[in-house]
């Protein structure tokens, strides 16, 4: 399905990656907002607020992030493509909602810019801190998707994907930027309606009386009800059975939870996004994403310059995490340095991944500023000695 | 790969950030180029330092910020204060003459100053003295091809101010001309006298 072209401003743009993503949420379809506007994330719900009376949705300035982050859901149950934006101290209030996002299968949108923390923190300053918050901030069992913008152009492009994915998986899809990237302004080409892919909403095509609102398909994914057409609608953060009532048997939990992990975890290869460049013969693999991605590829161009084999994996994807491809490159190379805006998140999940095969190095930085390109060189070439 | 990194600092309220985002849009939509705009982002809407920066590059622009300006605009005393020892030591300072008072620079240093604030006065508004800078900006600074700037001043205004900010564009590049052939004469006659001194 092509995006309907109310919503989409074709042209090449000079705009920054809040308003680049509010634009990438309107060509995606969402139409629909509840927010409770928080620096450096502001813009893009400001944005939002002043363009969708022109294509025909609603913004609701709620009074906190626990409504901003319930009403959006109520929304899309009701027919709407819906999403939130927040940052860190924002992010932490929303935990509770996302575990329901995630228990309904409400497909939603979580837009993060992030900043320095922890609390308050660095308001207008930029961190990667959020990273391991949004795959276990809230309680229980779940999978979600986490996209790593690193430029304008990819906060527009990646929100389509987060609202597609959304669509496609039925979890909250969070799209990780930071407050560089999202008030760096660059060039930002939108393109034509017809050339931007749309994931429709999967409404059944069962009639109200056979359809079951938990009732997952071959993908582990159930289809939507058309709500307001005779369908039975019952949508609970209980455990629940596949009609939506709650059960709270250990059978039916096992069944329910495990199908809520496993239809991230067995379509993983068709989730995963990440860009590797030279890792071939490298001696040193650098992973990285967002802003740190670009800093990260100026220090392996000087490493270049003095003769060695660097490789660049950059994720795109940071959730689900691109596990297997880590580990094929931990067991080539001599070693893996992280760079990321926080003192060690998703280097875990390197480490893990790379089960000891090679020396894994974290170039971690507190936040505030993006890193010096020389601190990540000075690893690169200690772990290639 | 030429990169060019600029500064633009002066208080908040005197369009700062606009003049950022023209030399930004100029240097990627209206030429073949790369370039990318940050912000200070701080409490201040109006008084207070607020500065931008602009990266032009003919490659992808990795790194976003800048520490040594091969160009800085300022137009106020504090942003003066602040960024001038930042300065490239071959760079060039660009100075609403009204609001700032140099003091020493590393000798390579090319200074450029212009009324701005005056200029827009004339024209009827003093809110446009940011595009009379950045006009004069593109014709002492040769950074980003006029016409692409003059071109992204008309994309970056409300409709109603598009042609007195053109105007004010206009009169900052040909203040700007005119002041580089009195250095160019300058500089020339510097010659010409040291030639005869010799």
């Amino acid at each position: 399905m092509h995006a309907d072209p109310a919503g989409v401003l074709t042209g090449t743009h000079f705009l920054d990656g809040d308003h680049a993503c509010c634009e990438g949420a309107l060509a995606a379809g969402a139409r629909f907002s509840s927010g409770y506007p928080i620096t450096p994330s502001t813009e893009v719900v400001e944005r939002f607020a002043a363009r969708v009376p022109t294509v025909g949705g609603t913004f609701i300035q709620m009074e906190d992030e626990l409504a901003a982050s319930i009403t959006l859901q109520g929304a899309v149950w009701g027919g709407a493509k819906a999403f939130t934006v927040t940052s860190g101290p924002g992010f932490s209030l929303m935990m509770e909602h996302i575990g329901y996002a995630a228990m309904t299968e409400t497909p939603c949108v979580f837009v993060d810019v992030q900043r320095g923390g922890p609390s308050t923190g660095l308001p207008t300053l930029p961190a990667q801190q959020d990273m391991m918050q949004v795959r276990w901030g809230s309680h229980g069992d779940y999978e979600i998707i986490a996209l790593c913008p690193n430029s304008p152009q990819e906060c527009f492009d990646l929100t389509i994907t987060a609202f597609n994915y959304a669509e496609k998986y039925r979890c909250p899809v969070f799209v990780m930027m930071d407050e560089v990237v999202g008030h760096m302004t660059e060039k930002v080409v939108i393109p034509a309606a017809e050339e931007i892919e749309i994931e429709p909403r999967r409404y059944t095509t069962l009639p109200p009386e056979e359809f079951r609102a938990f009732k997952p398909g071959e993908d582990l994914v159930p289809d939507m009800p058309h709500v307001g057409q005779g369908y039975n609608v019952h949508v609970t953060g209980l455990t629940h059975d596949e009609r939506g009532y709650p059960d709270m048997r250990p059978a039916v939990q096992d069944v329910l939870v495990r199908r809520l992990v496993d239809k991230i975890k067995k379509n993983v290869d068709k989730i995963t996004l990440f860009e590797a460049d030279q890792i071939e013969g490298a001696e040193v693999v650098v992973v990285s994403y967002g802003i740190t991605s670009r800093v990260a590829q100026k220090a392996i161009d000087m490493a270049r310059a003095k003769g060695l084999k660097v490789g660049k994996f950059r994720l795109i994807t940071a959730w689900p995490f691109p596990e297997k491809e880590i580990a094929e490159i931990a067991s080539k190379v001599k070693g893996i340095v992280v760079a990321e805006m926080n003192l060690g998140q998703m280097v875990r999940e390197v480490e893990r991944a790379a089960a000891g095969q090679a020396k894994v190095r974290l170039v971690g930085h507190a936040g505030g500023s993006v890193h010096k390109p020389e601190d990540i060189l000075k690893a690169i070439m200690e772990v290639a000695r | 790969m030429p990169v060019t990194e600029i500064r633009i600092a002066g208080f908040g309220g005197q369009g700062v950030i606009l003049s950022a985002i023209v030399i930004g849009k100029a240097g990627c939509i209206f030429q073949d180029g790369y370039s990318t705009m940050t912000q200070s982002f701080g409490p201040e809407a109006r008084g207070g330092a607020c500065s931008a920066q602009v990266i032009l590059s003919d490659t992808p622009v990795l790194y976003p910020y800048v520490s040594t300006p091969d160009i800085l605009v300022v137009m106020s005393q504090e942003a003066y204060t602040l960024f001038s020892p930042q300065i490239k030591g071959d760079g060039i300072l660009i100075i609403e003459e009204d609001l700032v008072r140099i003091g020493e620079l590393p000798p390579g240093v090319r200074v450029y100053s212009i009324p701005a604030t005056r200029i827009a006065e004339e024209l009827g508004k003093k809110m446009v003295l940011n595009i009379v800078m950045v006009g004069f900006f593109a014709a002492v600074s040769q950074a980003v091809d006029p016409e692409a700037m003059r071109k992204a001043v008309a994309a970056s205004v409300p409709e109603a101010y598009r042609d007195l900010n053109l105007k004010a564009f206009d009169r900052g590049f040909e203040y700007g001309t005119k002041e580089l052939s009195q250095v160019i004469v300058k500089q020339d006659s510097l010659v010409a006298v040291a030639a005869i001194e010799t």
